[in-house]
């Protein structure tokens, strides 16, 4: 399936913007990317193998956060996972 | 450095003046051009800009978020077009064009620019950038970065902070 990485991560795909993976569902496919892409890994995942906070990572439409079985969720090759990192902010502490 | 037309600038400008007393936001989409030798700073180099809706309704003051789906959608935009996710643009109404701890924290597009447009009293006032740099969360920081502006008809300006 393929797999969009934003821009601040590409320097870890060799700048690729889009990555092929083979895979039977999210999990497996992020093991084979961060396998490829071993860099990717400390930046997608906590330690504890938790995927970090600030990462949203959606399946075609869908935040697999929200999905029924999250990362077990099965994928085929016509699927699409895009990876996107949150951006908020904001002028003050009040 | 940032690049970004002349038209592009005074839109995001304009975008904070109009949700004034709450922030706007956008994304800048464009291409990152890597220094060349002799140390030449990089360049994210904006080709357009779109605007985003703020789901901070809580409190969008002085607080701004962009929801994922919409960034998603906004990046299968931007490579339709050929184009990349290059930074991000904000406002602060009533207070400075400086990145804030919440700016700071909230950060995690490494090499992006982040443009920050004081809006004081409803009208725009300072307008600057800073590029997001370092390697990873631990030792990310934000950098003052010059804005070069565009215009239409005249060589490129080169212009620091004040509007």
């Amino acid at each position: 399936m393929k797999i969009h990485i934003p821009t601040p991560l590409r320097s870890y795909t060799g700048g690729l913007e889009t990555v092929s993976i083979p895979g039977t569902t999210v999990n497996t496919v992020f093991e084979q990317l961060t396998g490829k892409y071993p860099e990717l890994k400390q930046h997608l995942f906590t330690p504890e193998g938790k995927l970090r906070s600030f990462v949203n990572v959606y399946l075609n439409d869908d935040d697999i956060r929200y999905l029924e079985s999250q990362q077990e969720t099965a994928v085929t090759d016509t699927d699409e996972l895009t990876i996107i990192p949150s951006i908020a902010g904001g002028c003050c502490l009040n | 450095m940032l690049r970004i037309e002349y038209s592009d600038y005074e839109a995001l400008r304009a975008h904070g003046e109009e949700t004034y007393p709450n922030e706007c936001c956008g994304v800048l989409l464009g291409k990152h051009i890597p220094g060349e030798e002799h140390n030449a700073a990089a360049i994210n180099a904006v080709s357009q800009i779109v605007r985003a809706d703020n789901t901070r309704t809580d409190s969008a003051h002085n607080r701004y978020n962009i929801a994922p789906r919409e960034l998603v959608k906004i990046q299968r935009q931007a490579r339709s077009l050929g184009l990349d996710i290059v930074g991000f643009y904000h406002s602060h109404p009533d207070h400075p064009a400086q990145w804030s701890k919440t700016d700071f924290a909230a950060a995690p597009w490494l090499g992006c620019s982040y443009i920050i447009t004081s809006v004081e009293k409803g009208k725009a006032a300072t307008t600057n950038s800073f590029l997001l740099s370092g390697t990873e969360e631990d030792n990310k920081q934000f950098q003052d970065e010059a804005i070069e502006i565009m215009m239409a008809t005249t060589s490129p300006q080169n212009q620091k902070g004040r509007a």
